[in-house]
């Protein structure tokens, strides 16, 4: 007997919810309990009072197992909001920061420097031998330059994750 | 604002909530509240004997009165004792309020004695959960736990009190409404939804009522609209385990439970019906089969109070988010507003009256005096024993349960208690124990296997020290007999672990509990046997030997469509593939 899984379509989520204790653990655990995706999840608080935070999430599944996802976020106590940014007829921004750290000496260390200059990525450290950059931008342009800086002596990444909203004057 | 103990909080939020039953287990995280209560004048606590118990009474308390059931248990070894309850209220919908002790705030997070993390252990079989770290939040807390645990889909909420902040003080006052920020279920049916959902009704040639718990929850008035929804329209009505007793099974229109051990006329109902009216229910895989051959030619309205309850499962044609007695009492008036009448549904109903002469949920038996009783047999004459008194029937799980829920009738929604999503052997006893305890004066019956009681056995203590006048009706096949069923429809009848050895000699062990104990042999001693357990004042323990390899029938096999019934034991081919292996 084999075991089958369905393909899916990517979606980003963004959700509001009571900046309290466990609420975090509780849409983490929604999503392993039920077997939902989560390709990266953001959060901080929002509001002047940091009574409410923003969570944005990625997530991957066929169109009723993302309606689910959003039906039984919403369902959960102290989530106020549950928005499908890639909604059909909704346009939004999406934005991921990465700190890439390359180590090397001589014509790598210059190509990196280069790149990074095409990218529009910002030098915030360096010693002699390595930069760490900071990028901005998408996701996928943040893994094309990643790609790139392993051909230039990549030692590290780390990234944030998407967050993102909706494009217009209006709030969500 | 009163200045106060958290402990005396908690005890006059539970009064000002108007709740007269606690039923718990103390220990060192729930001292103080437990000394709050101490010769309290209006709440009565409920000792079981364990916390698993107390889940189940608080259940069978909330099933049989509408009511939240509320239970009290210490910090670590109570709270996990009490997880099973918790859930099974979580997949029954049953409003029940938790209260754990946990170990003081300092020591959270140390490996303290008795400290688990029942926040996050309950954090997935709750409603909502809070871990109370603030006494003044305990209060808004307690009544938010309330309002949430009852409005909308009701479910079981529990409040982890550290034992700091039970001794500490703080102000409490009772608010006048709970006006919650983020949860506010949609109660109100959307007009819109009512005209297209009436729209279908009117047009249906072949319609059926698939109701589910979810009518029950919605209290009694629901039930009464179902009546008079499905009596305008002449439709037939099936329902789930969970929702018997909504419409009553005197009914012409009732064609019975529908799903794995439903009638054969109600499942072909749903397979040749052109629209499925769905109120609280959520298309369980137990009543669906397999799902690409469930109900294809209908369309589907679902009513339903929890949003992620559509769609889930089965794609419909008209959602209806609302409480499933608003929804009704509106598709009832938009009936009446559009000028409908039933049409004649004549051909439709000759359709089911063929289906309904396979009778069945006959079963064979011999009639004389001395022979064995079918299970069916019991449960029918349990079921005429008790006409005309209104009994509570609760149930455990396995095949006695499924007897139970086909061959006793109910007609009034609140008497029938069985674990149907969780599926807890355990339950039906303590469920029985928390039903009488809300109606001391009614006959509460538990409808038990001889292996499920076994798992709560110990509350006749509980029963004894209360006076309870539970009577247990156990069909004892000395198997597991549902497990055996299986073993024999899939394994080839290896029974594997199913058999129930050394079992006690429960007229003794009644005895021994200061219950009276009967025991009922034959088919001769039947009647006068139930006629004994009902005419004994006090607890009663009833042994009634029955067949012992009897299956339930019909049967749907996991993963075959509704027309692929099993009607009789001949049916039954004794292998299975794989994939039908894997299926629960
Ligand atoms: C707590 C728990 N453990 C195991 C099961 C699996 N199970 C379902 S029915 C059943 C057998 C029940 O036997 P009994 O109570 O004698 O009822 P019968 O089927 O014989 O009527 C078992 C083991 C369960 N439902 N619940
Ligand atoms: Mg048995």
């Amino acid at each position: 007997m084999k075991i089958t899984t369905e393909a899916g379509e990517r979606h980003v989520l963004a959700v509001t919810v009571d900046n309290e204790a466990g609420v975090l653990a509780k849409i983490t655990g929604l999503f392993t309990a039920r077997g939902y995706n989560i390709e990266s999840l953001t959060v901080a608080d929002i509001t002047p009072d940091h009574a409410l935070s923003r969570i944005t999430i990625v997530t991957n599944g066929p169109p009723p197992v993302i309606d689910q996802i959003i039906a039984q976020l919403d369902r959960l106590v102290p989530v106020h909001k549950v928005t499908d940014l890639t909604d059909a007829g909704m346009a939004h921004v999406e934005r991921e920061i990465a700190l890439v750290k390359v180590a090397g000496t001589g014509d790598k260390r210059i190509e990196a420097l280069r790149m990074a200059d095409v990218f529009r990525a910002k030098v915030v450290d360096t010693t002699l031998t390595s930069f760490i950059f900071e990028i901005t931008g998408s996701s996928d342009k943040v893994d094309r330059f990643v790609a790139l800086m392993r051909e230039c002596g990549l030692v590290e990444v780390g990234r944030t994750g998407v967050v993102a909203i909706a494009r217009g004057p209006e709030a969500l | 604002m009163t200045e106060m103990s958290g402990a005396d909080m908690v005890v006059q939020a539970l009064v000002d909530l108007g709740v007269d039953t606690v039923f718990g287990y103390p220990g060192g995280a729930v001292l103080p509240i437990y000394d709050a209560l101490f010769n309290h004048p209006t709440i009565k606590h409920v000792l079981v004997r364990h916390e698993q118990a107390a889940t189940h009474a608080a259940e069978g308390y909330a099933r049989s009165t509408g009511k939240p059931g509320v239970v009290l248990v210490t910090s670590g070894p109570g709270a996990t004792n009490a997880v099973t309850g918790i859930t099974d209220a979580l997949l029954d919908s049953i409003p029940m309020i938790v209260l754990t002790g946990q170990v003081p705030t300092n020591l959270i997070g140390t490996d303290a004695f008795q400290e688990c993390d029942t926040v996050g252990i309950t954090r997935h079989c709750t409603k909502h959960n809070y871990l109370v770290m603030d006494p003044d939040r305990l209060g808004p807390i307690l009544h938010e736990a309330f309002y949430i645990a009852t409005h909308g889909r009701p479910g079981p909420v529990v409040i982890d009190i550290p034992k700091n902040v039970q001794v500490a003080t703080g102000s409490y006052s009772m608010p006048e409404t709970i006006d919650h920020q983020s949860y506010r279920p949609q109660v109100e049916p959307d007009p819109q939804a009512i005209d297209a959902a009436i729209a279908l009704i009117a047009a249906a040639e072949r319609p059926v009522f698939y109701t589910g718990g979810g009518v029950i929850n919605a209290g009694p008035d629901a039930s009464a609209a179902l009546r008079k929804l499905v009596g305008l329209t002449g439709a037939p009505i099936t329902s789930t385990l969970m929702g018997l007793g909504a419409f009553p099974s005197d009914d012409p229109k009732w064609l019975g439970m529908l799903g794995m051990h439903g009638t054969f006329e109600a499942n072909m109902a749903m397979n040749r019906a052109d629209l499925i009216v769905a109120v609280g229910a959520r298309f369980d895989d137990r009543v669906t089969g397999r799902l690409d051959a469930f109900a294809p030619e209908a369309k589907k309205i679902h009513i339903d109070i929890d949003r992620s309850s559509i769609n889930k499962i089965v794609p419909v044609d008209v959602a209806i988010l609302a409480d499933a007695g608003r929804a009704l009492d509106a598709l009832i008036d938009a009936w009446g507003a559009k000028g409908h009448r039933a049409r004649d549904l004549g051909e439709w109903w000759r359709r089911i009256d063929g289906w309904r002469a396979t009778r069945c949920l006959d079963f064979p038996e011999k009639k004389e005096p001395g022979a064995e009783i079918m299970p069916q047999r019991a449960i029918k004459a349990l079921f005429d024993a008790t006409r005309g008194r209104d009994p509570i029937i609760t149930t455990e799980v396995g095949q006695h349960q499924m007897w139970a829920a086909q061959h006793f009738g109910f007609s009034a929604p609140n008497r029938w208690l069985t674990s149907g999503g969780l599926g807890t052997m355990g339950y039906g006893f303590p469920a029985a124990v928390g039903a009488q305890i809300a109606h001391p004066g009614r006959l509460v019956v538990c409808i038990a296997g001889e292996a499920s009681l076994q798992m709560n056995i110990q509350e006749m203590a509980t029963v004894s020290q209360y006076r309870l006048p539970v009577k247990i009706f156990i069909l004892n096949n000395e198997w597991m007999g549902m497990v055996r069923q299986w073993q024999e429809l899939t394994y080839e009848s290896r029974y594997s672990n199913s058999y129930s050895d050394s079992l006690p000699d429960f007229v003794q062990l009644a005895a021994a509990y200061g219950w009276t104990g009967l025991r009922i042999d034959t088919l001769g001693q039947l009647e006068e046997g139930i006629a004994k357990m009902i005419d004994t004042p006090g607890p009663v323990i009833v042994d009634c030997r029955v067949a012992k390899l009897a299956n339930c029938f019909p049967m749907i096999p996991s993963g075959a469509a509704h027309t692929e019934m099993i009607l009789q034991p001949s049916d039954v081919t004794g292998t299975m593939d794989d994939e039908a292996k894997a299926l629960v």
